[in-house]
């Protein structure tokens, strides 16, 4: 079965119940939380976690984290009681539900945490989850592209935030956020501070999909209604700001941060209202609408001014509410109609009166009409694009045309469904959703409503101690209100209103034209596609060139390597030119080093088995001579040993393996030779090289003072390996023994083979 | 000497990778032996040579010589040269085993995993 | 290899080189020696025997399965090394033990590092004995 099949069967039993039951929980602890913060407490709790790399598990309730917590919560309840209808008797609502919780549990984490490496450990499994719930639909390529797109975009931004975490931890000197923050002059004049905010940014940028990032979200539709609903509108997509809100004391202020935030997020609020008026079908206008939302709030995380701030706060929690609420309701419409194209659609209004009813509050809302509370976020955000010192008339002119589109968008998706008179035949005789499905709606956009008309419900516990995270002094938030008398905002709001109404009027012959531009435009959804295959190809490539199967040309691609790498080191260094100083050299020495040298010769130019095997053993014999010579008894003893036993398989082996080489083969091999005599010169230059610099004795000094002593062996060599270092010897004898044992196996098999 | 040793060296390593890149895998372990012989002189060197001074601590003394010998790569070419040997005698079965199951000794015809003409290669 | 003199010499030998291996892992941790260099000279010890007699002698003469000895010597060589817990220290830290310690004179010395160095002896005597045995049987 499809995601969005609806199944007339009530619940999922257990299954259903306990997840809405803990997240029910969840946000009832966080509402009793909601005095003491606003009171201007912060609650901190902290377990030390690696402590050797001053890594602790930290949690900070403060007013940012408190309001996120209850929307996360609060929300999540909802979701959870909507899907366990809305996904009613599916096969696998069991693993849809542990996704979903272990998602907020994973946001919840990500919005609490006070350290740097906890805040990245929270954000990579709120990533894992959805892409869980985005492939919940694994059935379709569809689903399971966009699963694995969105995986991808924002793994890759995780991995630069990661990156930048670690660098703000270093150049900080502690991890805990809280820290970090209160010394944000510092950050701002270190040296670091413009790459830290560079990872940060691709971080948050991927996260929250702001343009050029922003082709994954709306594919991410695919999830099932209630998790686009959660995930792509609510909570995850606002990772992101969140992050960019807490670092937000530490960072902003300076000119980067307030024209890269601004520029991104007006550049994403204005294209993707466009792109939402584009869309027919109503979950990706909505799709589109959030991603104009993030801009804005982008936007105004750029400013400092108390405005802005408070225009951020409201906005976020405005958002949140009419957003869910939208989601939820085409979840309402497309569960009673089986579709959700806007051209189909009509009608609804008499068949689903309450669906309509939280639909009609919840885009007026969205829309900015008064007394919801949207009308309030709108008259914060021009109030707050006002007072943008440098640029007032772009921010509040990208605002202005943004919100206009978004009235649009509102009439569209919550409007024309259900009063539009149509002749189209749906696909289902639709009827009203069950209470489980419409608690959700009804209760965000009543939410709405009543913080609208009540804004001081709002402001005291929630808006001005989140404010104060910012700006550290709660009475600098300003006062939310429906009549703030006769100003600029409240003529913009107006003009918005003529605007957005115009909009929406022409909006099927501007959507003819938006859908041909668009088409014309460049794709970011190909592009991904184009640059997936490029990936491939590229790696079928090296695979094909460095992968071929044959030992031989991995053996050359290594050894070039080791010449390139080596060799190319010493001549950017300039230190490859020590002259060999071969001065003062004992006759003795001069032949053994002969003896050494000849032998190598014949064993590398011969034709003959047995002359290879005696060159060997002479090179052998020539290395235990300079052990002697130099002082190393227990070296040069042991190696004449092994020589012999050496000696003794090979000669075992002899009897049975072919010769060299084939009747009329030789082995000619100019190429070898030159990547041969090359890879040796190299190894002799870097020797040199190295015994050019001097020599760090500490270690041997350490053992020959402790040797008698401590270890009580007089033969230092000795010592080491049985007392010092005796658990590498152990790992060394643990080796010899699998290698034997190894050999021995492979003997066995061929016996039994033959014998057989 | 050092200098002269690295020299000698870097024959050993330049015979040892010709032998390595010989289509014969017998041939191959030859190099295999020259080059691990190649690291343990490599480390040997690096820790400077001293004639004549082993690093033993005499009878009724607490410390070696002042100038007796490093004793740390001695140590740990000690157990290479062990190791080395495991590896050797581990190929030399191997290839041997190669060579009684596919009946040759060039590493370009031992393609069972990987055949010619294979679509994915 | 049929020879009578390498037949009759070879078992000599071998005791002469098994004596002088042990001689020289005991004496290891104070002169030139050790496990390597003992495991080393009784293993040639016992593939001079094998050539010399054969692999089905030189296995009888041992007794013992040499896959066994490897790994009862890493067994030794373990249980060396985790004796230290028992006595509190970190693990592979040296433990000794000197009988009739006098002033200077230490007495005899038993430590587990003496042990530890019998394991790496009966793992490398071990170890060869399986690769040579298994090579001249299976060639």
């Amino acid at each position: 079965m499809t995601n969005d099949e609806p199944s007339r069967r009530s619940g999922n039993g257990f299954a259903g119940v306990v997840p809405v039951l803990i997240s029910g929980a969840i946000f009832v602890f966080f509402l009793t939380l909601v005095p003491q913060i606003s009171a201007g407490d912060v609650l901190r709790w902290s377990y030390d976690w690696v402590p050797s790399l001053g890594i602790k598990l930290s949690f900070l309730v403060d007013g940012l984290s408190l309001t996120f917590s209850l929307l996360i919560s609060g929300i999540g309840t909802l979701v959870l009681l909507y899907s366990n209808t809305y996904l009613a008797g599916h096969v696998q609502y069991a693993r849809f539900a542990l996704f979903l919780t272990s998602f907020m549990l994973a946001m919840l984490g990500l919005v609490l945490a006070d350290n740097l490496i906890g805040l990245f450990v929270f954000w990579e499994l709120t990533t894992i989850t959805s892409y869980l719930l985005i492939g919940f639909g694994h059935e379709t390529t569809k689903g399971r592209r966009s699963a694995l797109q969105a995986l991808f975009v924002t793994g890759a931004g995780a991995l630069a935030l990661l990156a930048g975490l670690i660098l703000l931890g270093i150049s900080a000197g502690t991890f805990e956020i809280s820290e970090i923050l209160a010394k944000g002059d510092e950050i701002r004049a270190h040296e670091m501070y413009l790459p830290i905010l560079i990872l940060l940014l691709a971080g948050a940028f991927t996260k929250s999909a702001q343009f050029p990032f922003h082709f994954w979200l709306p594919n991410a539709m695919a999830a099932p209604t209630p998790v686009s609903a959660f995930l792509h509108s609510a909570t995850m997509v606002k990772a992101g700001v969140y992050l960019l809100a807490r670092m937000h004391p530490a960072f902003s202020g300076t000119d980067v941060w307030l024209w890269t935030l601004t520029i991104f997020g007006a550049v994403t609020a204005v294209f993707a209202s466009f792109l939402a008026l584009r869309q027919t079908d109503l979950k990706q206008a909505l799709a589109y609408t959030t991603l104009m939302a993030l801009g804005t709030l982008t936007l105004f995380l750029g400013q400092t001014s108390s405005y802005a701030i408070t225009a951020f706060v409201t906005f976020l929690i405005v958002h949140s509410l009419y957003k869910a609420a939208l989601f939820l309701v085409v979840g309402c419409i497309d569960h009673a109609t089986g579709t959700r194209e806007a051209e189909i659609l009509g009608g609804l209004g008499r068949v689903m009166p309450v669906t309509a009813i939280a639909a009609a509050i919840a885009a007026l809302s969205m829309a900015g009409f008064p007394p919801f509370l949207g009308f309030i976020g709108k008259e914060l955000k021009y109030a707050g694009a006002l007072a943008v010192a440098s640029e007032p008339v772009f921010v509040a002119g990208a605002v202005l045309l943004a919100n206009a589109l978004m009235l649009a968008v509102a009439g569209v998706v919550a409007f024309r469904p259900f009063w539009r008179k149509t002749d189209s035949e749906l696909p289902r005789t639709p009827r009203e959703a069950p209470w489980q499905m419409l608690a959700g709606p009804v209760l965000l956009a009543a939410a709405g409503a009543i913080f609208g008309i009540n804004p001081d419900l709002l402001q005291v516990p929630l808006v001005n101690p989140t404010v104060a995270t910012f700006l550290g002094d709660p009475t600098d938030a300003k006062e939310l209100k429906l009549w703030a008398g006769v100003n600029l905002p409240l003529f913009l709001s107006i003009a918005t209103f003529v605007l957005g109404l115009l909009i929406y009027v022409i909006h099927r012959p501007l959507r003819n034209l938006l859908i041909r531009a668009d088409n014309a435009a460049p794709n970011f959804d190909r592009g991904w596609d184009a640059f997936l295959s490029g990936l491939k190809a590229f790696a079928w490539w090296q695979t094909k060139y460095l992968q071929s199967g044959v030992l031989r040309q991995y053996i050359f691609i290594t050894f070039a390597t080791v010449l390139v790498g080596l060799g190319g080191t010493m001549l950017v260094r300039g230190i490859g030119n020590v002259l060999p100083d071969l001065t003062g050299i004992a006759l003795r020495n001069w032949a053994v080093v002969a003896l050494i040298t000849v032998g190598t010769l014949i064993a590398a130019t011969t034709r003959s088995r047995i002359a290879a095997v005696a060159a060997l053993g002479v090179v052998g014999i020539g290395v235990a001579l300079i052990f002697i010579i130099f002082s190393a008894p227990d070296v040069a003893i042991t190696q004449l040993l092994v020589e012999t036993l050496i000696v003794v398989l090979v000669a075992v082996a002899m009897l049975r393996l072919p010769f060299l080489d084939a009747q009329g083969e030789s082995d000619h091999r100019p190429w070898d030779a030159v990547l041969a005599i090359g890879v040796g010169g190299v190894v002799t230059l870097t020797l040199l090289a190295v015994l050019a610099t001097p020599l760090d004795l500490r270690l041997t000094e350490y053992f020959e003072v402790t040797s008698w002593p401590e270890a009580f062996g007089r033969n230092i060599v000795n010592v080491i390996l049985v007392d010092f270092r005796a658990l590498d010897t152990f790992g060394e004898i643990a080796v010899v023994v699998i290698a034997s044992l190894s050999a021995y196996a492979l003997l066995r098999t061929t016996a039994k083979e033959k014998s057989e | 000497m050092e200098a002269l040793l690295a020299i000698a060296i870097g024959a050993l390593v330049a015979a040892a990778v010709y032998l390595m890149l010989a289509r014969n895998v017998l041939r191959f372990i030859f190099g295999l032996v020259l080059i691990s012989n190649a690291a343990n002189l490599i480390i040997f060197t690096g820790g400077r040579l001293t004639e004549g001074v082993p690093p033993l601590i005499p009878e009724g003394a607490n410390l070696p010589a002042a100038d007796a010998a490093n004793a740390l790569p001695q140590a740990l070419v000690l157990t290479a040269i062990v190791i080395g040997f495991g590896l050797f005698a581990f190929a030399l079965v191997l290839i041997f085993r190669a060579y009684t199951t596919l009946g040759t000794l060039n590493s370009e015809e031992m393609r069972v995993a990987e055949p010619k003409g294979d679509p994915l290669l | 290899m049929n020879s009578i003199i390498l037949r009759i010499g070879s078992r000599y030998v071998v005791g002469i080189l098994l004596l002088f291996s042990i001689y020289m892992l005991l004496r290891g941790h104070n002169e030139p020696g050790g496990g390597f260099i003992g495991g080393l000279i009784g293993a040639t010890g016992f593939v001079l025997y094998a050539i010399g007699c054969g692999t089905a002698d030189a296995r009888a003469a041992l007794r013992i399965m040499p896959q066994t000895i490897a790994m009862a010597g890493l067994g030794i060589a373990l249980v060396a090394g985790l004796a230290a817990a028992a006595f509190g220290d970190a693990l592979f830290t040296g433990q000794w033990l000197f009988i009739g310690a006098e002033g200077d004179d230490k007495g005899l010395p038993l430590s587990t590092v003496l042990v530890f160095d019998i394991g790496v002896y009966l793992v490398v005597f071990g170890a060869i004995l399986t690769l040579v045995f298994a090579m001249e049987e299976e060639i």
